[in-house]
């Protein structure tokens, strides 16, 4: 903005102010003077003078300058710049932070139990809770009663697996039952689940008697509370289903999965005959999933305790922005009272493996930089898509590398709170020595 | 964003359905401003004098909750912030945050120069495009403010990439920009000790700033409010990043706290893009591994939880391929599936011996497929199927990929197998075996399935193609 105005109608404006420092300067004739956006302008003097006359005392500096007036001396500090200035602060306006707690959150996440110790009936001596949270995992407004719990692959017989992972099984592949104790003693796992792949007419066609001898096998060799899986055959896994939840009865086991593509009624009827949980299934849609569970709450009138989702798991950089906000919406509704959606939630994290990127050996693509050593891409692609789905609202894991289960349940344990660990000063970050 | 209505935002546009903008009237381009999907600037009418309050008034109503900063000049500029919401299926997450690696200030020279050419050409091929690394972090560790420009000197004639200078000394930050002002480097930072020396710096210099409190959010907000008061308001904040334990817990609280404030409560003072510094990681793993491993780990908490911009520093390729990777995961649009125009491809220079593949339009699998075929020097044809922006398993399993609908698109391509091929033979995917009877029904083409994973394309023709 361009203002004009006459020099000794300025001059007497700077008198009224009491402006000291400009006493004397006698200015003669009447120049009429363009005003526009101010030059450098010392914050003291504008400080001194109050935003309003700021502008128009450092064209009166300036003039005097042009006029021989040392201004400058009187300055603490020369102008040098054409750039807006303020007053320089010299205190901290103190000021408290505050944020409140989300109201909606009013529906809490069903609580489940997984295994049975021997006054429930079961022969575990380790139980597993999931569920029961008021919030977002690991936010301040309401503690998360539990922490997220791995329960690690175990296959009925060897498959192909990344070479990453395979190394630490080569040992025991041919049996469900060592491989089960090898998850367990050697690497922290919480919960071992048993795929009965086999049981796939498509494979070997075992039959379902003979699977769940195998599931005697591996609820003999630990005491951990197990999920039992079939081979996702829609026609057979019904069968082998009951069979195992029948030799299981009273474990409390996690039968994995009714959907909507099988004969879910028979799944829900085996795990209320044998005291066991229910997995519900769907493929990445939240409408599906509250289909599921409704079926089975209403229709086939499992209880609440009694169901565990699986909303499905997709990895990083192959669908994991699905799954990743697919399960925070359900867990989001959850909370905000939709009861057929809040239910604590499991993810296939292995599927992680099936990323390009977790196995092969290099970059199909000239173009890329180098993709390292495939040894470490693996294990921190299965973290990374668990770590994710862990902060969407995901309670239970299904991973396989030994590896990412001790860092992600590093990292879900800190997030939890816990978990101890040394403070370290981090204020001067910045001169890490590395 | 204020107002979240067409109609609301409809009040304030010239009403003249001028069509200057591309829109057919002023209620699309309205409508457009409330996804974000245009520019209010995009309506010329609306800056002329005759509008100009409610310009400015509708320009404050539709500013993003968040702030946005930008850091940096010129093509390689980066902007932070600007975020509307909580949760990314609200509308969608803008401004993936920004990955700044470090380099420091006592590394030697050919070192410095080395790590600063492998940052700025690292990339990654991801759905049709690079993801690559976005600045440099020049980290003082010699306190020295003449070392620590001779670093900033040597790092700006290796890159064009923004820079974060990094030192709570304001002798060192002013040796810095001395030299680096010009590009708009992002100074590290201000804290409760030293802030009056930065604030000059920032005020002399214009640059923007990060103000550092770490777990004290009270000094952070008084920072903050004592920043904007005087006139500065390019501020991004640190409430620190504690690398483990409970500490971790109380960092991850904070950055909520602090975006809650900002997007749900409106309190202005606060709502600026938040740092995360996951490598704090290497202030407490010994074992190199370990430490890029745990910098991963935090890159991907504070990624999904609200980190606009990030200092890192391994640069080992398993850290930086999942966190390009979890970036594009939370940032990508959900509100679109991310599709490419189906029609028949070709990839280098195809004859009539040469392959015709089958994918779909899912830019994710058309993408992969079209770089496996075009980086391993396969000349084909490669018919994207319209399969409405899904994969191939997903349009098997729903049903938008089937032997008519590929038959109907060579067609609709104009995709004649007796004229462009000299073989009658189309390749579809492994995991699309199950369509082949169909399609050779349809079609009267020979259908050969392919492998599973396009990746694999190389080894499979060596095996079943010989050229006819
Ligand atoms: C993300 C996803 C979705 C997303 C889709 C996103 C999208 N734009 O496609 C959503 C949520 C929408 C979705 C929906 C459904 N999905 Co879904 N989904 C997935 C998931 C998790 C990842 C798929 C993916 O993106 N893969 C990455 C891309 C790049 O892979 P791709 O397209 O297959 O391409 C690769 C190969 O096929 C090959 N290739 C591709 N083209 C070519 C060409 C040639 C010539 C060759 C040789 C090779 C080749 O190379 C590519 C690179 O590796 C998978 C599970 C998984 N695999 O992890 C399930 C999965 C595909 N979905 C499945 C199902 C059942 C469904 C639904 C039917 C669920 C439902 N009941 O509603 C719906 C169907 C929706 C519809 N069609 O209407 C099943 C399919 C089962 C089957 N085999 O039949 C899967 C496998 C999950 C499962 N285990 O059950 N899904
Ligand atoms: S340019 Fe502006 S005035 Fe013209 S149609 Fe678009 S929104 Fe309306």
């Amino acid at each position: 903005m361009t203002k004009k105005i006459t020099l000794s109608k300025l001059n007497g404006l700077l008198k009224d102010m009491e402006v000291e420092a400009l006493e004397g300067v006698t200015i003669e004739g009447d120049i009429e003077l363009e005003m526009d956006a101010i030059g450098g302008l010392n914050p003291q003097l504008a400080y001194m003078l109050g935003q309003e006359t700021a502008q128009i005392a450092g064209h009166l500096i300036n003039i005097s300058q042009l006029l021989g007036y040392p201004v400058d001396q009187l300055l603490s500090k020369p102008v040098n710049d054409d750039k807006q200035r303020m007053i320089k602060p010299m205190e901290l306006n103190r000021s408290t932070f505050q944020v409140n707690k989300m109201e909606e959150w009013t529906n809490e996440i069903q609580e489940v139990t997984l295994g049975a110790s021997s006054s429930d009936g079961g022969t575990r001596k380790s139980i597993i809770t999931v569920g029961g949270e008021n919030a977002l995992p690991y936010y301040f407004d309401s503690p998360m009663p539990h922490r997220n719990h791995i329960t690690m692959d175990v296959f009925d017989m060897p498959i192909g697996m990344a070479k990453a992972v395979k190394s630490n099984y080569e040992d025991v592949m041919d049996s469900p039952a060592e491989w089960a104790k090898k998850n367990v003693n050697e690497f922290g796992a919480d919960m071992v689940t048993i795929h009965l792949i086999s049981t796939d007419p498509n494979i070997k066609d075992t039959s379902a008697k003979e699977a769940a001898e195998t599931v005697a096998d591996v609820l003999q060799a630990v005491d951990v509370p197990i999920v039992i899986g079939g081979s996702g055959n829609p026609e057979k896994d019904p069968e082998v289903l009951e069979k195992a939840a029948e030799i299981a009865q009273g474990e409390r086991v996690l039968l994995a999965s009714a959907s909507l593509n099988l004969d879910y009624e028979r799944i829900a009827n085996a795990a209320k005959e044998y005291g066991h949980v229910v997995l519900s299934w769907t493929q990445l849609e939240i409408n599906a999933q509250k289909e599921l569970n409704r079926k089975l709450m209403k229709q086939c009138n499992v209880d609440r305790e009694d169901i565990i989702m699986d909303p499905t798991t997709a990895a990083l950089g192959y669908g994991l922005d699905y799954a990743y906000t697919n399960m925070e919406r359900i867990r989001l509704a959850g909370l905000v009272g939709d009861d057929e959606l809040n239910f604590p939630m499991s993810s296939g994290t292995t599927n992680a493996w099936g990323a390009r990127e977790s196995w092969m050996i290099d970059s199909p693509l000239k173009e890329d930089s180098d993709w390292g050593p495939r040894e470490y891409r693996g294990p921190i692609w299965e973290i990374i898509t668990g770590l994710t789905l862990a902060l969407g609202g995901n309670d239970l894991f299904m991973m396989m590398h030994p590896a990412s289960v001790a860092v992600l349940k590093e990292i879900t344990k800190s997030l939890h709170g816990s978990l101890a660990r040394d403070t370290v000063d981090i204020s001067n970050w910045v001169t890490t020595k590395v | 964003m204020k107002i979240n209505s067409p109609l609301e935002v409809y009040q304030y546009l010239p009403q003249t359905n001028c069509q200057e903008c591309g829109e057919l009237t002023c209620m699309a381009f309205a409508s457009h401003l409330i996804d974000r999907s245009i520019k209010l600037e995009d309506c010329k009418p609306i800056l002329e004098d005759a509008y100009k309050e409610k310009y400015q008034d509708l320009s404050e109503l539709m500013a993003p909750e968040i702030a946005e900063v930008i850091i940096g000049v010129g093509e390689h500029a980066v902007t932070v912030g600007g975020d509307d919401v909580l949760y990314r299926h609200q509308l969608t997450f803008f401004n993936p945050p920004a990955f700044a690696v470090d380099v420091w200030d006592t590394m030697s020279q050919s070192d410095l120069i080395e790590r600063v050419t492998f940052i700025k050409d690292y990339k990654k091929f991801y759905v049709g495009r690079f993801l690559t690394l976005d600045m440099i972090a020049i980290r003082s560790v010699s306190g020295d403010p003449d070392t620590f420009k001779h670093a900033v000197t040597l790092v700006m004639e290796h890159t064009e990439l923004p820079l974060v200078l990094c030192s709570l000394d304001p002798a060192v930050l002013q040796a810095g920009l001395e030299v680096a002002a010009e590009k708009k480097p992002l100074l590290y930072a201000a804290t409760k000790d030293n802030w009056q020396d930065v604030y000059d710096l920032v005020v002399e210099y214009n640059v923007p700033v990060v103000l550092f409190a770490p777990d004290e959010l009270d000094t952070l907000k008084s920072l903050a409010i004592t920043f904007i008061e005087n006139g500065c308001k390019d501020l991004i904040l640190d409430p620190g990043t504690n690398p483990q334990g409970r500490n971790l817990r109380e960092s991850f609280e904070n950055f909520i706290m602090i975006r809650r404030a900002g997007i749900k409560e409106g309190q202005k003072e606060i709502a600026f893009p938040l740092m995360a510094v996951p490598m704090t990681a290497y202030m407490t793993n010994d074992d190199p591994v370990s430490a890029s491993y745990w910098e991963t780990v935090l890159c991907g908490v504070f990624t999904v939880r609200y980190g606009d911009i990030m200092i890192l520093h391994s640069i080992e390729p398993y850290a930086l391929l999942p966190e390009m990777h979890i970036k594009d995961t939370v940032y990508t649009d959900p509100r679109t599936p991310v599709k490419v125009d189906s029609r028949v491809y070709k990839v280098g220079s195809p004859d009539k011996d040469s392959p015709v593949f089958v994918t779909t339009n899912f830019a994710l699998t058309f993408y992969t497929v079209e770089s496996d075929l075009a980086s391993n020097e396969i000349n084909c044809h490669l018919l994207a199927v319209d399969t409405d922006g899904l994969g191939v398993e997903a349009a098997v399993a729903g049903g938008q990929l089937t032997g008519k609908n590929i038959a109907d698109d060579f067609k609709k391509s104009n995709f004649d197998f007796s004229d462009k091929t000299s073989h009658n033979i189309v390749i579809i995917p492994g995991l699309a075996a199950r369509l082949q009877g169909d399609l050779e029904d349809t079609s009267g083409l020979n259908v050969m399935v392919g492998p599973p994973d396009s990746g694999r394309i190389p080894g499979w023709m060596e095996k079943n193609w010989d050229g006819k």
